[in-house]
């Protein structure tokens, strides 16, 4: 009972610090990032007694000290309560989604199962959508309560982009559910195990291709970066929803927007590109689709499917990254466009073509 | 039990703050702290699925909306007026509030209550008694909903 207890937390514990620390590391990432890409040097000037040699570590301690110091400015006419409620709700949701993105297969240590996966919701999907849903609240409310038009404007055109997109994203997503035939996250990624053809891994980006590019250019929209940050728009409104947030507070936001992206890789990993699953990687170590085998023991297997987890979520991780950085800003209204005229129909169509799909297959199969 | 007690107080002080403060912004706050809380009944209730819809429409999406409206039109610059229907709503007030009562008092015998089985609450048997016991009264709700999105639309062009 207590192991049991001390199991969930463990695990809850586990995932919350990866996602906070990632998210940490994201914000140097991108400063040294797009200092390669803008050919600059970057972030450098951090340097404990003397040694700015590791800059990663430093800048993480300086970065958040620097912040924390500064003053927390509230403006005379806003609402007190909800300036400082917003940036918690911003943080929320991302860091819940998180819960039930199975990160591993059963771990069995010392007779005991463990479930890499903090939560298992038979409507795990539906809660990431849930969670999802909740994140438009700060962004509305700290824009609403900073009583600056400014913050008012990037609010209004943040909830106007988020519900556009979310929708997008909800019914890119139903091909894939469709195909699996469940809600279950865990249960999905088992599901990416198979092989097609006897080679090809049946992970979601090879079945459902379509379903990848909308879901991945929604969850991207739904991060309001570059090239979909019109709620920010620095050259327009300032700095949207977070003109009037400084210190700690402006922290939080901006850890939220790290963390969302982290979250978004971890369901793009877990939806399309199988989870913790590894090429012909099986419970017993590889079996090559070119004959020959190399056996592993289980904990071997469970290491490295926690590893191609990591990779692969750090490797969306960098991808948002470089879009945001090499992609110009959609003007207000092409946002819209894209939304509600490209992907929601081409969504839709999809939906469509995989249900026929699988009634034809289904008939086929069996006449 | 503990559980139910915490979320029922939040949920009823939550609904109270719904119609105290004088912000119209920190009404609807409270209102989807509300819907929040109750979906979170629902799931201790064994009905994950309901609460993660209440969720994602109440509070996801119809509560943001209704942000939205306040935050363009600004109601604190607007003038109370009488409420049109507000005797009708009244009694309809009055009647919901008897038939909560009456379900308060109502004890079914231990014969009578269901037991949950297995899957009970998830997407299958959702899905299951909606589109085979109950097909009609949900495609009449999809209906009414199209009606209310081509009303909207209606009434948008006209405006116009």
């Amino acid at each position: 009972m207590i192991i049991d207890f001390a199991i969930i937390a463990a695990k809850a514990f586990l995932v919350l610090f990866m996602v906070l620390n990632l998210a940490g590391v994201l914000g140097w990432i991108e400063r040294k990032g797009s200092a390669l890409i803008q050919d600059r040097i970057g972030a450098n000037r951090a340097s404990i007694f003397g040694f700015a040699g590791m800059g990663l570590v430093n800048t993480l301690i300086a970065d958040p000290i620097k912040f924390l110091f500064k003053e927390d400015f509230i403006p005379a006419t806003g609402d007190r309560l909800l300036h400082t409620l917003a940036p918690c709700l911003a943080l929320f949701p991302a860091l819940v989604t998180f819960a039930v993105i199975p990160f591993g297969d059963v771990l069995v240590l010392g007779g005991r199962e463990i479930n890499l996966q903090v939560a298992n919701l038979n409507i795990g999907v539906l809660y990431i959508f849930a969670m999802a849903s909740l994140g438009v609240y700060g962004i509305v409310i700290g824009a609403w309560a900073s009583n600056n038009k400014f913050s008012l404007l990037g609010g209004v055109r943040g909830a106007a982009q988020m519900i556009s997109y979310e929708i997008a994203m909800g019914l890119s997503v139903m091909g894939v559910l469709m195909v699996y035939g469940t809600l279950e996250p865990q249960q999905m990624v088992r599901a990416q195990g198979e092989l097609l053809g006897g080679w090809l891994p049946a992970w979601g980006f090879f079945r459902q291709p379509v379903a990848f590019l909308l879901f991945f250019t929604a969850a991207v929209a739904e991060t309001k970066r570059i090239p979909f940050d019109v709620p920010e728009g620095e050259s327009e409104i300032v700095a949207g929803y977070h003109t009037e947030y400084s210190g700690g507070k402006f922290l939080m936001f901006f850890a939220g927007e790290f963390a969302e992206i982290v979250t978004a890789a971890g369901l793009v990993t877990t939806l399309f590109f199988g989870g913790w699953q590894v090429p012909w990687l099986m419970r017993d170590g590889f079996h090559f689709p070119w004959g020959g085998a190399i056996v592993l023991s289980p904990l071997a297997v469970t290491v490295l499917q926690v590893a191609a987890f990591t990779l692969k979520v750090v490797f969306f991780c960098w991808l948002q990254i470089l879009l945001r950085w090499s992609l110009p800003r959609f003007r207000y209204d092409q946002v819209m466009r894209l939304g509600w005229k490209m992907l929601l129909p081409v969504a839709l169509v999809n939906v469509v073509v995989t249900a026929v799909w699988i009634v034809l297959r289904e008939r086929l199969s069996n006449p | 039990m503990i559980l139910f007690l915490i979320l029922a107080a939040l949920s009823i002080v939550s609904s109270l703050l719904v119609i105290c403060p004088r912000s119209v912004v920190r009404n609807a706050m409270a209102l989807a702290a509300t819907l929040f809380f109750v979906a979170v009944l629902f799931v201790t209730l064994d009905a994950p699925m309901v609460g993660a819809l209440q969720v994602l429409v109440y509070a996801g999406a119809i509560m943001i909306l209704i942000l939205f409206v306040i935050m363009l039109l600004n109601p604190a610059a607007l003038e109370a007026r009488p409420v049109a229907w507000g005797m009708t709503g009244s009694l309809a007030a009055v009647a919901l509030l008897l038939e909560l009562v009456a379900i308060f008092f109502y004890r079914p015998s231990s014969a009578e209550q269901p037991s949950v089985t297995v899957g009970f609450g998830g997407p299958e048997a959702l899905a299951q008694s909606l589109f085979t016991d109950f097909v009609l009264p949900f495609e009449i709700a999809s209906v009414l909903l199209l009606v209310a999105i081509i009303g909207a639309v209606a009434l948008a062009k006209r405006e116009g």
